[in-house]
């Protein structure tokens, strides 16, 4: 539990969250906008999410102590234990196996389990099934190792729980942490080579274990006499053959060349188990440099010899060893030596050694380590981009599920390996263009299923470029899954588009800055460029908001994720500086006036404050600055936006929908036809009480300062109790509302309310 | 397939023109690589092709190296560009190589480099194998394996054999910074245990990657066109197509052979520019065939899978195979798989 803790602590300054779409322009804003509407509507979700969190947490500090329980159970086990009708048993040796399969064991865990499985207290059937899930998660101490061995001398266990001890040792022999005292053992294992059963495991173990010291001529003589005794047997030629190279002149015996395995495969019971707890432990700690589990070499799990979607493991450029061969005298002048990549653990470390650090050899590997891709962010070096670029480039075509059939037994690995390449760009805040590139190629093909919230998520990255590019080749394809995919896909869609849209928005507010290092040329061509594309997918959002609300029946949730992505397109030119606003279509606009819901009705009220508030900057700078402006919006804007806003006045507030809206595609409507709808007092029915999507309010406010009064007779509010009830709407979260109302609206005097009117902006 | 009349024809018809507004200073926002955005769009392939004119191998080719490269299936990889490989190191790398090899064939014992490991591998440049004067020299790389028992004649027996080339690769070699070495179509023959350690080693030290080529129905098509319509002075064997058809409970194959005078024939009076091929003509060429097999035996061949091609010059299975026969052809054969791999790696 504790190293728990502390393995987590460093993590978290590096650590990119799946979420990260990291607002670059938030501390630029945070002067000019107050936005109260999005901080409100984030603050209801925050404590929902806490609340998740810590439910999690506990449930993990459930087991934690499940495995502490049974942990000193098994400690405190002193007698022998019989196996049958003891429950306890079993159910601590269930937990044990569950959680050591899953998360692996700490090495305290560890020391305390071999014990108890080599001192003979428990039965065999108990012994093995221990050993079986003896996990490390991290490492194992070489104490308990010494420590079980000592119980193979007392003799209390049977051969059969040695031999499977053996076969794990072997298996784990890489996790121990250190091995000198298991070396001073050396002569205890070679004794047991008597032992026929144990004999070719001993002589894996003493393989591995021999150094040139360790040979000596008895043991030599003892090895031929074994041999003698139980004939060529492969494992005591591998020993054999390992002392031959180590002292030739000891061995002089001929040794058959070749030979197919030396050794039976001790690993096989393990190797599932230490891949999950691997595998996991990598999820949850992608940028750690501790090297939980030696990821250093991954073991082949694959069919090919060349899939990539193993990450290269950080390894010193090899290749750089031969070459500087050949230009020593360069390294002369610079006599500074490299420094290594395996080494680089912490970030001050990468701080000094900066001017001498390389590049692992290959590429590929930087995507687990966040030190190199902050080193990586400082070099430019178009070559690592390259070799990056051809790497990922051949991955992603290569282990696509949809394009490879084969593939497909391993989308698991694939969403994976799609994860890690998110979290880069995030980190990076940039898109990698073979992602670019391998979306374009596979999006035609894709069935918007497979590996779904990764594919969405990389679209968000997609390098700003002409859109006319972008349209055949990302548009087309994710138009027509679009139209033909559930709500769920379609707001992901949407919210990937929005993604896309800050990123690229971001990406522009970064531009700036550079730029205006007078050094480099000033924007000119590039800005229309930029203006243009923004537009076009802004107006491709547009479009297809408008067909899927049709479609969906403007359905709320939908409405949301639409309105969501105009809550980014509104402020554009305050928050990004960028000379662009563009309306939403009327198909967007109408189903969020009319909706049947306030939350959307609120989010558009502040949508259209939003728009407000950046085309009377617009207009101001305008003004102010005489220069003629390259950019400036046409007067379309200005009259699209006061048709919209006086067909929301006339509906909220001043009751005369159908009569004022002067949108071609709007809601007016010739009095002879209202009259035959036979509704009566149709001039209310969207005004702020009426509203479909306030009504409920309406009745809540009727309720509270009437309660005595059960008619519910709307019309009692006007007046002062107009006025009461918007203050009570306000104190309901509808900040959308309360913004628009007090900037839009210009109320004559606060006495009178019927006379009111909206404020347009002049063009 | 492309829309033809939306290609530009080079060399190749590879497309590279790039439209709509220039974006100068994205530069960071796809840091260093607006360079290499040509966009093929995936399974593309280009409209029209041209035969080499000169189809000669260069002087200094080694005849007795070229006939080794002949006659014998080689199956085929694309390779993305090689970090820091140096024509100048070949010794050392084989020294690297070779231990390394070793090593891997020996897993978990022990191996001293130097020593006498019974495995020798060699890499060397293959000279004359280039299309144009900016192809990269070809690399050959070979592993022998010494004889076990001392006798006299104790020659090194070739186990494994692999090349690296690139022929006529002009439009991607352009693009791509000196530190990278292109050399995107690798051909290996032996065990695929050997190709799989050489492969891994390439990999690591040179920071590329290795993938399968295969080799789809549609440029089959137009091997099957291209080889038929080149002339062959000796022995000619048959033209034949291997046909495969899916759904059912054993695939069932159909095998296609056509005297090749016959083909030439016909593929004289489809042709209608010499030197260059297009689209148009491979599909005509193939739906005479086709026609002419419905008329005999009352099968659509168009709806089933081409697998195989073989002709006097060449033969290439989709699973990404081939056998070369005529060192007359073998750069233009070469050209073409250059290009395939290359399309695979963009």
């Amino acid at each position: 539990m504790k190293q728990r803790g502390n393995a987590k602590n460093p993590k978290q300054a590096l650590h990119v969250r799946p979420s990260s779409q990291t607002d670059l322009s938030a501390w630029q804003i945070g002067e000019r906008k107050s936005g109260p509407k999005t901080v409100d509507l984030k603050s209801t979700q925050k404590p929902e999410k806490e609340k998740q969190q810590s439910v999690s947490e506990q449930a993990g500090n459930n087991t934690e102590d499940y495995l502490e329980q049974a942990l000193t159970y098994f400690e405190r086990a002193k007698d022998h234990i019989p196996l049958r009708k003891n429950e306890v048993l079993q159910k601590h040796l269930a937990t044990v196996e569950t959680i050591a399969l899953q998360r692996g064991l700490s090495p305290e865990g560890l020391d305390v389990l071999l014990n108890v499985a080599l001192s003979g207290r428990l039965a065999d059937t108990v012994n093995s099934r221990i050993l079986k899930c003896l996990i490390p998660a991290s490492i194992i101490a070489e104490s308990s190792v010494v420590s079980a061995v000592s119980w193979l001398c007392v003799g209390n266990c049977s051969c059969s729980t040695q031999l499977l001890f053996l076969r794990w040792l072997i298996a784990m022999f890489d996790f121990i942490d250190h091995k000198e005292k298991l070396h001073a053992l050396y002569g205890f294992f070679f004794c047991s080579l008597q032992d026929e059963k144990l004999c070719p495991y001993i002589c894996h173990l003493l393989y591995l274990l021999t150094r040139k010291e360790n040979v000596k001529p008895f043991r030599v003589r003892r090895l031929i006499d074994l041999q003698a005794k139980m004939g060529m047997q492969p494992h005591l030629q591998a020993l054999l053959s390992l002392y031959k190279l180590l002292c030739p002149e000891l061995v002089s015996i001929t040794l058959p060349a070749k030979a197919k395995s030396y050794f039976k495969n001790s690993e096989r019971l393990w190797k599932a188990a230490i891949n999950t707890v691997r595998r996991r432990n990598q999820a949850t700690s992608l940028t750690s440099q501790q090297l939980i589990l030696d990821i250093g070499h991954p073991q082949s799990r694959k069919r090919k010899w060349n899939t990539q979607l193993i990450l290269p493991a950080c390894t010193m450029d090899t290749n750089k060893i031969t070459r500087s061969k050949a230009i020593i005298h360069a390294d002369i002048l610079s006599h500074s030596e490299s420094f290594p990549v395996e080494e680089l653990q912490t970030f001050s470390q990468l701080l000094k050694n900066i001017h001498r650090l390389e590049f692992p050899s290959q590429m590929g590997s930087v995507l687990r380590n966040s030190l190199l891709l902050h080193y990586m962010n400082c070099v430019k070096d178009e070559s690592i981009y390259l070799r990056l670029y051809y790497w990922m480039g051949q991955t992603l075509q290569e282990e696509c599920t949809w394009y490879k059939i084969d593939n497909q037994q391993y989308e698991e690995e694939f969403k994976d390996f799609l994860d890690i390449v998110y979290k880069t760009e995030c980190f990076l805040q940039e898109g990698f263009s073979s992602c670019e590139e391998f979306l374009y190629k596979s999006l035609p093909l894709w069935d918007g299923f497979c590996c779904r919230s990764q594919i969405l998520r990389l679209v968000s990255w997609i390098p700003l470029s002409s859109f006319s590019e972008m349209k055949p080749r990302l548009c087309e394809p994710l138009a027509q899954l679009f139209f033909t995919s559930s709500l769920y896909f379609k707001c992901s869609v949407l919210e990937s588009l929005k993604d896309l849209l800050q990123n690229w928005l971001n990406w522009h507010v970064m531009q700036l800055d550079i730029e205006s290092d007078p050094k480099i040329s000033p924007l000119n061509t590039t800005l229309s460029g930029l203006v243009n594309s923004v537009a076009e997918l802004i107006h491709f959002v547009g479009w297809i908001s408008t067909v899927a609300l049709r479609l969906e029946n403007n359905v709320t949730f939908l409405l949301y994720f639409i309105l969501d992505f105009y809550e980014t397109v509104c402020d554009v030119y305050l928050k990004y500086n960028l000379p662009l606003l563009v309306m939403p279509p009327p198909g967007v606009f109408y189903p969020a006036l009319l909706s049947m819901d306030s939350v959307n009705l609120n989010q558009l009220c502040y949508i259209m404050y939003r728009y407000r508030t950046n085309l009377v900057a617009a207009k101001e700078n305008e003004l102010i600055k005489k220069t003629i402006l390259q950019f400036k919006f046409s007067s379309q804007t200005y009259q699209e936006y006061n048709q919209y806003i006086m067909a929301m006045v006339g509906c909220l507030w001043t009751s005369s929908a159908f009569q004022k809206d002067i949108h071609p595609q709007g809601i007016r409507l010739d009095p002879e036809v209202l009259k035959k709808t036979r509704v009566q007092e149709v001039r209310n029915s969207f005004n702020i009480v009426h509203h479909p999507a306030l009504m409920g309010y309406a009745i809540l406010f009727l309720q509270q300062a009437w309660p005595e009064d059960k008619t519910l007779n709307f019309s009692l509010i006007k007046g002062r109790r107009w006025n009461w009830y918007l203050e009570y709407l306000y104190t309901q979260g509808l900040q959308g509302l309360k913004l628009f109302i007090e900037s839009s609206i210009n109320r004559v005097s606060q006495a009178s309310q019927t006379k009111s009117d909206n404020v347009q902006i002049k063009v | 397939m492309g829309t033809p009349d939306s290609l530009g024809m080079t060399p190749l018809g590879r497309k590279t023109a790039e439209t709509g507004i220039n974006f100068t200073s994205t530069t960071r926002f796809s840091r260093g690589l607006t360079f290499i955005r040509t966009h093929t769009l995936f399974g593309q392939s280009p409209a029209r092709r041209i035969i080499p004119q000169t189809s000669l191998l260069q002087e200094n080719a080694d005849p007795q190296k070229i006939a080794f490269l002949l006659r014998k299936q080689w199956t085929l990889y694309s390779v993305t560009p090689m970090y820091k490989f140096s024509y100048g190191n070949l010794k050392e790398y084989s020294r690297l190589l070779s231990a390394f090899v070793a090593a891997e064939k020996q897993k978990g014992l022990a191996v001293e480099v130097g020593n006498d490991l019974g495995i020798k591998v060699t890499l060397s440049a293959l000279l004359g194998l280039k299309g144009t004067d900016q192809d990269q020299a070809a690399i050959l790389v070979q592993i022998a394996s010494r004889s076990q028992l001392p006798v006299e004649n104790a020659e090194d027996r070739v186990v494994w054999s692999g090349w690296f080339c690139c022929v006529s690769g002009d439009d991607f070699l352009e693009n791509v910074p000196e530190d990278f070495t292109c050399l995107s179509l690798f051909l290996a023959n032996g065990a695929e245990s050997y190709t799989t350690i050489v492969g891994t080693w390439f990999q690591k030290t040179f920071d590329c990657c290795f993938s399968r080529l295969t080799i789809s129905p549609l440029n089959l098509a137009w091997m099957a066109a291209m080889w038929t319509g080149c002339e062959v002075d000796s022995h000619m064997a048959a033209t034949e197509l291997v046909f495969s058809v899916p759904c059912l409970p054993q695939t069932l194959d159909i095998s296609y052979a056509i005297h090749p005078e016959d083909a030439k024939a016909l593929w004289d009076t489809v042709q209608k520019t010499p030197g260059e091929v297009t689209q148009e003509e491979v599909n005509l060429f193939m739906d005479c065939l086709y026609s002419h097999f419905h008329r005999h035996f009352k099968i659509h061949l168009s709806a089933t899978r081409l697998v195989k091609v073989s002709t006097s010059i060449a033969s290439a299975h989709c699973d990404g195979t081939i056998k070369i026969l005529h060192s007359k052809h073998l750069i233009g054969v070469l050209m073409l798989l250059t290009e395939l791999a290359i399309s695979q790696i963009q």
